[in-house]
């Protein structure tokens, strides 16, 4: 994984420096609130409902064992001992204190990490395929490209008060693990015809009020180029992006408003300029220097089967079950991908204490794992597992509380922190996530019903995705009530697709009723082998209204 | 209090409204008068600074940059980037030489990012010690991407010395 | 319907309830019920409290009482005088 040189951490150190500045100028009265929080938000500091919420930035969803020890530590000295892994794959602490945070800042800069930019009308934290560099069919690592445009990005002069946050994604295979035509700016790594790795870049994704998927802004953009196009999109949108309304400043808007044909020739024109100068040229050796930071650890020569592996399979059922659901096949013989859910029933999605952090950073150490990843569902993943010490693994998640074996099911469930913690929502999302993980929590009821993503959002701004979940849940404010609308039929995958709410909202009584209604449905209607999502694009939205709403 | 290059200046230009009498000296006048008047604003011997709005083009003072001592990027509120930009493509495609100015609602830390985009100049709306200003100019060391006002980035220093910088493990 | 008015404190961020006679206070039990008039009044006086750096983001909210404590209409304020409902053992519900 990237590792900083001076300049990285002098840059980390330099603008925690500042923005204690910053805080000692707000409590000496120099800045007032509304000048300090554009300010703050800079750097990831939210006033939430009960509390200051500081978000931490994991580039491309990326930890270190080292990285995980001091998120518990700070999770445990600055905060109340525990984490929320976010659908942007970064980490927030609910329990900050104002005068804390730039000290928070300068024991993350000892560990190379930073808060710069999870917040404010800037471009975010870049997000990836969690499952990078392991799985097989990947045409390169997305993260490379994702760390030359972070330090692209980072404290750009020109991007650093935009109309409206700005999103970017990047995966590097067929398959989409990082939901990435929801983005502002998607990228794909592809090849062309003579073999050369390019970018197809779409642009003008998004959730919230109105929801777009991404539309295709430039087919194969070379890898010379990539910054290049990157900045005329972005400059094209900094000038015209409407300001005058924060729900209508993002780029998708001004794509849907001006049509993706003129955006294109925009673009274009932009980016004909920034070629001539020349200045944003990315010269193979860079890109090289960048790609040698996540060139594969050296991969053993194994056999493909693992006969302990199997033994232990056959020994112990709830293994195995963990193995069905959690394990996903790597690209080298006698490896895997295992996914730690962070949705034991019945507890908060994407929660995690510091005692587990602590628990994982040994578990790292224990099997030499560099990396762990965070990924966009709220789950984590370690991607380079040997097969044959899946099963000490496990043993060694159980007591952890870490070794549900959920992944992809219907208790899998990603919700934002809602009402009961942001001060934006209208509606709580996480006891509505684990009445309907108990309601499901049998597994042979999750089997049978297979792969079924639950996305829950407590307000419009939609972070929990309920947009592309294959069933998704908003929570509004009815007269002061929480309120639920369903929604059927997203997917955040290669076949992306946006949720259509089903009809009137349910209460708080109601709700997990109701999914229990959709869901009967989906058992009644389904073919052999259809995942609910397959069925819903069978039959459409009518069979689902008439049942849920027939009395 | 005005601000050029990082130090104290003096201001030898008026602004003047649409309908003011044109000072003896230099004179600052809106976009609107400009584009009205621009035969006898340019006949004058005397340094002419145009005011732009936010959402008014700098490429509407093509082709007179060569003409014009001064341009004025007016900042409704801190919020919104576009002077940014403004000040960016002032200097490169427009090739503009001479002085951006910045006023109106910005904040003290957002002058080095004007700074790095070509902004010379910034009209405080208050007086502010000149240790502040140097600190938010310097405040960063060095910056990763490459911007109008050449200065040294992150990625040159990289190459100066590549031993320098850490090697992957 | 009555009011209350509520802030968070800036350094904190602890969220609190004005109460003319006893100031910022943090439980919702203590809080003062406003009439109209008097609503407009403290929310007023507030932006003197945001100007001494004590608080930030005052607002005012329904609230009525039942049995000689405050009840707010919004859920929202319900958690928020609590804490998370998902954690008793966070926020103000914790003790």
């Amino acid at each position: 994984m990237y590792r900083y040189d001076e300049f990285d951490a002098r840059l980390v150190r330099e603008r925690a420096e500042q923005f204690r500045g910053q805080v000692a100028r707000r409590l000496s009265g120099e800045l007032t609130e509304d000048e300090f929080k554009p300010l703050r938000l800079m750097n990831g500091l939210y006033l939430q409902l009960h509390s200051y919420m500081l978000r931490i930035a994991i580039p491309y969803g990326t930890l270190s064992a080292p990285q995980l020890r001091k998120l518990a530590f700070i999770g445990r000295n600055y905060d109340r001992g525990y984490g929320h892994f976010t659908t942007r794959q970064n980490l927030q602490l609910h329990w900050v204190k104002l005068p804390d945070v730039p000290d928070v800042l300068l024991e993350l800069a000892q560990v190379e990490m930073h808060c710069m930019q999870t917040s404010g009308n800037n471009v975010r934290n870049l997000t990836a395929d969690p499952f990078a560099g392991a799985a097989a069919g990947e045409i390169e690592d997305p993260r490379i490209l994702c760390e030359i445009v972070r330090q692209w990005s980072t404290l750009h002069p020109e991007f650093s008060f935009l109309p409206r946050k700005f999103k970017i994604c990047v995966i590097a295979s067929e398959h989409d693990r990082a939901a990435l035509l929801i983005h502002d700016i998607a990228i794909h790594a592809v090849k062309n015809e003579a073999g050369e790795i390019g970018y197809r870049v779409y642009v003008g994704g998004g959730l919230g009020r109105t929801p777009y998927l991404a539309l295709e802004a430039g087919s194969f953009v070379p890898k010379r180029d990539i910054l290049a196009f990157l900045e005329a999109v972005m400059r094209v949108y900094n000038e015209a992006g409407r300001r005058d309304n924060i729900w209508k400043a993002r780029v998708k808007i001004l794509v849907h408003q001006i049509g993706i044909e003129e955006m294109r020739r925009r673009i274009a024109k932009e980016f004909a300029e920034i070629k001539t100068s020349g200045t944003l040229e990315l010269p193979p050796e860079e890109v090289e220097r960048i790609a040698a930071y996540f060139a594969p650890s050296d991969f053993a020569t194994l056999p493909e089967e693992c006969p302990e592996f199997e033994a232990a399979k056959q020994g112990n059922r709830e293994f195995a079950a963990w193995v069905k659901t959690n394990v996903h096949p790597h690209k080298m013989p006698g490896y895997a991908i295992a996914t730690i859910s962070l949705k034991p029933i019945g507890q908060t999605p994407g929660d995690c204490s510091s005692d587990q952090m602590d628990g994982l950073a040994a578990i790292m150490d224990a099997f030499g794992q560099a990396e762990i990843r965070v990924t966009h569902e709220q789950n984590l993943v370690l991607p380079h597992m040997r097969t044959s010490e899946l099963f000490a693994l496990w043993q060694k998640l159980v007591p952890l509380d870490l070794a549900t074996a959920n992944h992809g099911l219907i208790t899998d469930i990603i919700a934002c922190p809602g009402l009961d913690y942001c001060d934006l929502a209208n509606a709580r999302s996480i006891p509505i996530a684990q009445e309907i993980a108990k309601r499901f929590a049998d597994p042979e009821r999750q089997h049978d019903l297979g792969e079924l993503k639950i996305k829950i959002s407590g307000c419009i701004n939609a972070c929990g995705h309920h947009h592309v979940g294959h069933i998704g849940i908003l929570g509004v404010d009815r007269k002061g009530l929480e309120n639920y609308q369903i929604l059927l039929g997203g997917s955040g995958a290669e076949d992306a697709s946006l949720g259509q709410i089903l009809g009137p909202g349910f209460d708080r009584e109601g709700i997990v009723d109701a999914v229990e209604n959709v869901i009967g449905t989906y058992k009644t209607l389904r073919r052999d082998g259809e995942r609910f999502l397959d069925t819903y694009r069978r039959v459409g939205a009518q069979p689902f209204k008439e049942q849920l709403y027939a009395h | 209090m005005l601000i050029r290059n990082g130090r104290l200046a003096g201001d030898e230009f008026t602004a003047v409204t649409d309908g003011e009498a044109l000072p003896e000296g230099a004179a600052i006048v809106s976009l609107k008068r400009f584009l009205v008047e621009r035969e006898t604003l340019l006949a004058r011997k005397q340094p002419l600074g145009v005011r732009l709005e936010t959402g008014e083009s700098p490429e509407a003072l093509s082709p007179d940059f060569g003409r014009l001592a001064l341009v004025v990027l007016h900042v409704p509120h801190f919020k919104d980037g576009r002077a940014f930009s403004s000040a960016r493509l002032l200097r490169t495609r427009l090739g503009y030489r001479g002085e951006i100015r910045l006023t109106g609602h910005f904040l003290i830390d957002q002058i080095a990012f004007f700074t790095r985009v070509g902004v010379d100049a910034f009209a405080f709306q208050r007086n502010i010690p000149l240790a502040e200003i140097q600190s938010a100019l310097t405040e960063i060391s060095y910056f990763y991407q490459p911007s109008v006002d050449g200065r040294v980035t992150i990625r040159d220093l990289r190459l100066r010395a590549p031993d320098h910088a850490a090697s992957p493990s | 319907m009555p009011q209350i008015l509520t802030a968070n404190r800036l350094v904190l961020g602890e969220v609190v309830y004005w109460n003319a006679d006893r100031g910022w206070v943090t439980r919702l039990d203590d809080a003062q019920l406003l009439s109209d008039a008097e609503a407009e009044a403290a929310l007023k006086g507030a932006a003197e409290w945001v100007q001494k750096r004590e608080v930030v983001a005052p607002y005012l909210f329904d609230a009525r009482l039942q049995n000689g404590i405050p009840v707010p209409s919004a859920v929202r304020e319900a958690i928020r005088a609590a804490g998370p409902t998902v954690r008793p053992d966070l926020g103000k519900q914790a003790g």
